[in-house]
């Protein structure tokens, strides 16, 4: 059998404890400390986005294979269509547009 | 695209299908970002229109969000686990792992579905208000995924006892995979922009 993975999984437990770590760190930011709700927010919305990173090129293998530009040039726009109708949206809907 | 298989390569891409079938799965994720995009941006325009019901820091019972979303993280490691497994050749080890995985999936589940009862209990449904219709529509669309998964899972493990692994069993499993971390990433701005925003 070619390309035998190594016999631990040596990278899939340094993304496990990662992933375990950005949620408890999100954990104790949201409930344990009195920032204000903002910078709780901005703070709590980064471990996401660094969390989803982390299971896109640790778990999912994003990097990999032949076609992996044209995965990752996929992807990348989908989250930015993904970003632009969420922020968007509330903008819209809170921004005062709604009176008119 | 070049014809010729590249045998050094995990046993996935060695069959061409299986190449483009990975790829066409990763086009159907990009859609599943937008799917669930909107419903992020219906809940984020609803969220404070609760109609005389409860809000969400009223409702929420933070332990057990934190219990389901350790269960989905752990599931999403074992999830790698199944591929590293079926990369080393190793039949029983994958299934053992898959298996782990689905129950881990199914504990998720029926958290979830006991979350759904508690609400309901508190008086707490679909017509109470738009906030909580907005709710039960991203959590119901995330969980009925999950369910979905675990009965794709199940058909992917025959296959495997009665084919054995080999590049098109191989690229079934990774693109399950692919399905099972995207649900966990899901749940992660579920658990972030729901969850922990609605106690703040």
């Amino acid at each position: 059998m070619s390309n035998q993975e190594k016999g631990f999984p040596i990278s899939h437990i340094v993304g496990f404890l990662l992933s375990i770590t950005f949620t408890v760190v999100a954990l104790l930011v949201a409930l344990k400390t009195d920032l204000p709700k903002t910078t709780i927010m901005f703070v709590i919305g980064g471990l996401a986005v660094l969390q989803a990173g982390l299971q896109l090129i640790m778990f999912m293998h994003l990097n990999e294979g032949k076609d992996n530009y044209s995965k990752i040039i996929h992807t990348v726009y989908a989250i930015f269509m993904a970003v632009v109708i969420v922020i968007g949206s509330i903008w819209v809907v809170t921004a005062g547009h709604s009176i008119h | 695209m070049e014809g010729k298989i590249n045998t050094s390569a995990p046993i996935e891409y060695q069959s061409e299908q299986s190449k483009l079938n990975i790829l066409g799965f990763w086009v159907f994720l990009a859609a599943e970002i937008i799917l669930f995009a909107t419903l992020f941006s219906v809940f984020g325009v609803l969220k404070d229109r609760t109609a005389g019901g409860p809000a969400g820091s009223e409702i929420f019972e933070i332990k057990d969000v934190i219990i389901q979303t350790l269960l989905l993280l752990t599931s999403s490691f074992t999830a790698g686990i199944v591929i590293f497994e079926m990369r080393r050749g190793n039949r029983r080890g994958l299934i053992i792992w898959l298996v782990i995985t689905l129950l881990f999936g199914l504990g998720f589940l029926s958290m979830e579905i006991n979350e759904f009862m508690h609400y309901y209990h508190e008086g707490a449904t679909m017509q109470t208000s738009a906030f909580l219709s907005s709710l039960f529509v991203l959590l119901g669309t995330h969980g009925a995924h999950v369910t979905l998964g675990t009965g794709w899972a199940i058909l992917i493990i025959i296959q495997l006892l009665t084919k054995g692994i080999n590049p098109t069993t191989a690229g079934k499993m990774h693109i399950w995979s692919l399905y099972w971390h995207f649900l966990d990433v899901i749940w992660i701005f579920i658990f972030t922009f729901v969850y922990l925003a609605g106690v703040l």
